[in-house]
């Protein structure tokens, strides 16, 4: 079965070169900021696939790319067996219907002007899925789904709690029956109590619709919870794709071991957290060859040497020279 | 109200009432909160936004936002009442008796200022040093927060350094004067997870090293759970449970502090659900009679919507505000 999502040597950089009059002046090059270097991975349907990352290190600039708002430098997407084309609108836009976007800030998402029928119609209008009175069942519908009600439709969005708003981003991203949804730190703007709510409730959606889900977070245990594949993120480059639940039994790249043990430990366990050495580099300079290697206990000469390339490892991939034997070495 | 413990409080906190006038009536945003503070202990201060953690912070410093006011009750620091002080003796207390941290370290250093300005500044406003001897001690406390190369980094500006480092200069500021009490309000909810448990651990030993309290004030009860002895839940501006951190989150005894554990999905467990609080706090127009929390709780009876609970001792050191308390059944 083809992937629902493949993404192939996807690479993004941006253009943080001085104003061309200062270049000239100062004789300075071109400096470039790369965003995402040679990621690929692929998402099967019906599952939720999660991008896990410091901050820095490229996930939302993937979720951009994948649905179309940004174009990648170098490398494909391919959603449902058919090449994205940046360049053709009419390509992007019957691509655009089958997939939506849910992001971090319900306050910023929603436009504050308009009322909530009319913020939920708008994919159905755009694409012209539903004509006349049917479109404001479909509106009431749809909030009831999500468990609003029906009369919060003609309410406008200030006067939603963040959770609430949530729930809206959520109706609109459904109303275009949408096969896959990227969501973007869906939860991270809330309290644990309403991201609780808003999580059991993207679950159940995706069981009521089989949905796919290419959920974005920093927050590992909300990932745990989620996913049923999890990519790991360093500097913009993909260091371990795994199954979840093995990707915390047995993490395979010693970032991926250093992020789970700096995770607190909220079951009072006694598992000790273990304080992470040094920050993440700064992405317009990045260290060479591995660009882990500067905070990694187990770097060798080799790490500084040559970028280690994706490797299968038991539990899915790895891009470590040392890849399944951090184990042994640690 | 701690009770049994033979040493006197360093902070105490009584029946804190802190109101909002506004034109269409007074908001009541702290109600009737009461705590102590040990010396060398540290507090945890939990609860959902809006539940009134950071202005507790706030009022115990003075530096509440008008027309935010102290409307009754009483803070005492070592017996001494210092919620009735002039703002000329309160401006001593701040940064000399009481330090701070605040969430976002790059507002609260000065960018016009290079770090060496800021604290040898603090340091002799509060200390009568002279200006190599200031220095001298503001290399050493860098040193001693872990920043690298501190003699040459002190004469940086706050922009040179990351946001864990400036974090970290930050505890250094609030430290410089050797506070007895330091209040944090999420000191690491700007950071990422690896940089977080570097900075919870520089807070825990240096304060540990000089005898200071801490009153630590943040919505994760991970950061809680691995850095704090007691632990206050706050739910709608009334604290609703406070106790041992251990007792707090292995035997939660008020039903939304069970609520919240279970809401927080962790790396440890396995559910396909999590826990759901239904609806979300109210707004302060709009507090319920008897319990704050009587209409999303499970457990409700009709006592605890004509009644407010008050806190009540539950195990030794102990506290829930719940009339199942009373009942006996937990």
């Amino acid at each position: 079965m083809t992937p629902l999502v493949q993404v192939d040597g996807l690479t993004r950089r941006f253009d943080i070169s001085k104003p061309w009059l200062n270049r000239v002046l100062e004789r300075e090059s071109r400096q470039f900021l790369t965003a995402n270097a040679d990621v690929s991975f692929e998402i099967k349907k019906g599952e939720t696939f999660a991008l896990v990352g410091e901050s820095g290190s490229g996930k939302s600039t993937i979720a951009k790319m994948i649905v179309g708002l940004l174009a990648p430098s170098e490398g494909r997407i391919h959603f449902d067996g058919q090449e994205m084309d940046f360049a053709s609108g009419a390509n992007m836009r019957a691509l655009r219907r089958r997939f939506q976007m849910i992001f971090q800030d319900p306050f910023a998402s929603l436009n504050p002007r308009w009322r909530v029928r009319d913020i939920v119609a708008e994919p159905i209008v755009t694409f012209g899925l539903l004509q006349g009175a049917d479109v404001a069942r479909e509106v009431d519908r749809l909030l009831e789904v999500v468990g609003l009600s029906a009369a919060d439709a003609a309410k406008f969005p200030h006067e939603f709690s963040g959770g609430q708003r949530q729930r809206i981003a959520i109706a609109r991203a459904l109303s275009s029956k949408p096969e896959f949804i990227v969501c973007d730190e869906p939860t991270s703007a809330l309290d644990v109590s309403v991201q609780a709510q808003i999580l059991n409730l993207m679950r159940d959606l995706q069981d009521e619709f089989g949905l796919t889900y290419l959920l974005i977070s920093h927050d590992l245990s909300v990932v745990r919870h989620m996913a049923n594949r999890i990519g790991v993120l360093y500097l913009g480059r993909l260091v371990e794709v795994a199954d979840a639940k093995r990707l915390f039994l047995e993490p395979q790249h010693p970032y991926t071991r250093m992020l789970l043990d700096a995770v607190p430990d909220l079951a009072l366990s006694g598992r000790r957290r273990k304080p992470v050495l040094g920050e993440i580099p700064n992405p317009i300079d990045p260290p060479s060859g591995c660009a882990f290697h500067p905070r990694c206990p187990l770097a060798q000469d080799i790490c500084k040497a040559d970028t280690p390339q994706p490797s299968v490892t038991p539990t899915g991939q790895a891009a470590c020279h040392f890849a399944g034997k951090i184990g042994e070495v640690a | 109200m701690t009770g049994g413990k033979m040493q006197e409080p360093l902070l105490t906190v009584r029946d804190l009432i802190v109101e909002f006038p506004t034109r269409r009536g007074t908001l009541r945003a702290l109600d009737q909160v009461s705590f102590d503070i040990a010396p060398g202990e540290v507090l945890g201060m939990v609860g959902e936004s809006g539940a009134g953690k950071s202005l507790t912070g706030a009022a115990i410093i003075g530096l509440l936002e008008p027309p935010g006011r102290i409307a009754g009750g009483e803070i005492r620091l070592r017996g001494e009442r210092i919620d009735n002080l002039p703002p000329e003796a309160m401006r001593r207390i701040r940064g000399r008796r009481i330090g701070m941290v605040f969430q976002d370290p790059l507002t609260s250093l000065n960018p016009l200022y290079t770090v060496a300005q800021q604290l040898i500044q603090t340091i002799r406003t509060h200390m009568d040093v002279s200006e190599s001897e200031a220095r001298k001690r503001a290399v050493g406390l860098l040193d001693r927060v872990g920043i690298p190369a501190a003699a040459r980094r002190i004469d940086d500006y706050p922009h040179h350094f990351s946001g864990g480092m400036r974090q970290r200069v930050v505890i250094a500021l609030a430290l410089a004067a050797e506070p007895e009490l330091v209040i944090a309000d999420e000191p690491t909810t700007a950071l990422d997870v690896s940089v977080q448990a570097q900075i919870i651990d520089v807070l825990k030993e240096i304060c540990a090293e000089r005898g200071a309290s801490v009153m630590l004030i943040t919505h994760d009860m991970g950061v809680i759970a691995e850095t704090a002895d007691r632990v206050a839940v706050l739910y709608a501006g009334r604290v609703a449970e406070i106790g041992p951190v251990r007792d707090v989150i292995q035997h939660a005894r008020h039903p939304y502090t069970a609520g919240l554990m279970g809401a927080i999905p962790t790396l440890e467990q396995d559910s396909d659900r999590l826990v759901q609080i239904p609806g979300a706090m109210p707004r302060l127009n709009a507090i319920p009679t008897g319990c704050a929390f009587n209409p999303r709780c499970a457990h409700v009876f009709d006592r605890c919507r004509a009644e407010r609970p008050i806190l009540q001792r539950a195990a030794p050191n102990h506290h829930v505000a719940c009339w199942l308390t009373e009942e006996g059944s937990a």
